[in-house]
């Protein structure tokens, strides 16, 4: 079986988000960079099923220039054979997707995971237009992967509940918790992921189909109205009267 | 050239979230100059698909093939492509929904149509531009995003506009067959599991929600949460150290890797603030903390907030609650 995990790199969930001067980019300035959270889902869970399955091979995907190169050996580390990078900026859901699907369809690829979404853009997207563009069936969100053969059995959410699904290789999921508890790097992982090798291609297909205006934070609050806890029942009365939430 | 809206059911009614899709669909048809027709999928009655006219909607298509009664990715892609040639679609609404996003995505490959997720307002068409303003850095802000092409796929975020209701109103109700094949269903789920909600409220589509953190100690605590929750028919979250624990279930946590909800009222108990958890539900429009701490950062994101124990303050709250109704 081989697996395609495709990972970003995202700011750190910690930082605190600015944007340049004239609002039309993110403030990189002093930010740490991470593997986007949900792809570690499908990083280690991709992992666990290579050990489980001899043969197995997983590689990992990232869609931007040098700089997200610490990430990717960090992916190595934790346990993937080998990487690609498809070197250039990430311009919208759909030129991530097209470089996505090209990798995948050149290298025959069976199962292709990635995080549910990216921490930063939020698309939700990815997922739906790779398995569009390669004609294969997608699961998203999938919280649970079991893989016999080329049969791969998923727990998808859906608003309320869960799905059991059935598809066959190849296929497309997009991963979240609790598929699988995220590694985090060894020594051991570290050493070897220096001689992984790591392929850097050029970009292909399309321009992207939507452009950023202008990024913009949320209005700031007017400041706490604190309620005194012996009366803490005022704090009702304030909800309907005042504020008209109840 | 019309708006097409794709309306989710369920058990025979249209989901919340659907409705507030119509209503924008029928507010984007009323800013192009068109009429809104609505797909409907899932379980639904003729009446209840009916009274989408409330929101503004003309028309409603719908498909009456039993196993289009769960949500099966690929039948409802072709379904929602079909439809939206058939009318001529420029622009397509959905819910920011797990199936909205699975068949946007694809829809927006097929269509060739560009696509924006987690929308919060209604677009801009000035200067020729169409321009829609949605939630991204998980919740910590917002993009202005501009969509080329003469097709376009909007996900609206749940709750971030009201539902209109024109009482009366009514749209036709028109069957639709798109000529689905059994392939098409290959990718059908082999068991559906619904899992019991706090009193039925489910938390995506909560416009009240009661959450709890760490500071609730542990999950023989919870009907304190519980039972406000269900005094003001709200839903139940919880903090992401809390389901890491297995206090309560993951589809409960709120947070930057958990669900970003924006209810009109988000109570947190217990919960510090931390920024990942500020994240996922800072675009809550009411914020009420409880605390024993004084120092905990949420309370600099909070309109409200009780400084003291929440195993003393939660059972007041509850019984005022109830007192109030």
């Amino acid at each position: 079986m081989k697996f395609l995990v495709c990972i970003s790199n995202v700011p750190d969930t910690t930082t605190k988000i600015s944007f340049t001067p004239d609002n039309k980019e993110f403030n990189k300035a002093g930010v740490q960079f991470v593997i986007n959270p949900w792809d570690e889902y499908a990083l280690t869970r991709a992992i666990e099923l290579k050990e489980a399955n001899a043969g197995s091979t997983v590689t990992v995907l990232n869609v931007g220039e040098a700089d997200t190169e610490p990430n990717i050996r960090k992916a190595l580390a934790i346990g993937a054979d080998d990487a690609i990078r498809v070197n250039a900026a990430p311009q919208d859901a759909f030129f991530v997707a097209e470089q996505i699907a090209a990798v995948a369809k050149d290298g025959g690829y069976d199962v292709i995971l990635m995080g549910k979404e990216s921490i930063d853009y939020n698309g939700f997207q990815v997922h739906g237009m790779v398995g569009e563009l390669l004609g294969i069936p997608t699961v998203a969100p999938a919280m649970k992967l079991d893989m016999a053969g080329t049969t791969a059995t998923l727990e998808r959410e859906i608003e309320g509940g869960k799905e059991i699904v059935e598809v066959s290789a190849p296929f497309v999921a997009s991963c979240q918790q609790p598929m699988c508890e995220p590694r985090i790097p060894n020594m051991r992982g570290i050493m070897t992921a220096r001689t992984k090798p790591l392929k850097v291609v050029p970009a292909v297909g399309d321009a992207a189909r939507t452009q950023v205006a202008e990024f913009a934070l949320p209005p700031k609050k007017q400041g706490v109205k604190l309620i005194d806890a012996a009366n803490a029942g005022e704090l009702i009365k304030l909800l309907r009267n005042e504020a008209k939430v109840i | 050239m019309s708006v097409l809206v794709v309306v989710e059911c369920a058990e025979g009614e249209v989901k919340k979230s659907s409705l507030e899709v119509a209503t924008y669909g029928a507010q984007v048809a009323a800013m192009l100059g068109t009429t809104a027709t609505a797909i409907a999928v899932g379980e639904a009655t003729e009446a209840n698909l009916a009274k989408l006219g409330e929101q503004g909607i003309a028309k409603v298509l719908y498909d009456a093939e039993p196993r289009l009664k769960d949500f099966v990715n690929n039948a409802y892609t072709k379904l929602i492509a079909t439809a939206a040639e058939q009318e001529g679609a420029q622009v397509l609404v959905l819910a920011n929904s797990n199936i909205g996003a699975s068949v946007g995505s694809r829809l927006s490959v097929r269509l060739k149509a560009s696509l924006a997720t987690n929308v919060v307002e209604l677009p801009k068409t000035d200067g020729g531009q169409f321009v829609v303003k949605r939630g991204a850095f998980s919740g910590k802000a917002f993009s202005d995003v501009v969509l080329s092409g003469d097709r376009k796929i909007i996900a609206v975020k749940k709750n971030s506009l009201e539902a209109k209701h024109d009482a009366g109103k009514t749209a036709e109700v028109v069957a639709f067959a798109a000529q689905l094949a059994d392939a098409d269903f290959a990718d059908a789920p082999k068991q559906v599991v619904m899992q019991e909600q706090t009193g039925g409220v489910l938390l995506p589509e909560a416009e009240l929600v009661v959450s709890g953190g760490r500071g609730m100690k542990g999950p023989e605590n919870w009907h304190l949460i519980e039972e406000l929750a269900q005094a003001l028919h709200a839903g139940t979250a919880c903090s992401k150290p809390v389901s890491d624990v297995d206090w309560r279930p993951h589809h409960e946590h709120v947070g930057q890797t958990g669900i970003t909800i924006s209810p009109n009222l988000y109570i947190a108990c217990g919960i510090s603030g931390a920024i990942q958890h500020l994240a996922g539900v800072n675009s809550s429009k009411v914020i009420v903390v409880i605390n024993k701490d004084p120092e905990a950062p949420f309370f600099k994101a909070a309109d409200y907030g009780i400084v003291g124990d929440v195993f003393d303050v939660l059972p007041k709250l509850t019984a005022a609650v109830k007192e109030l109704n």
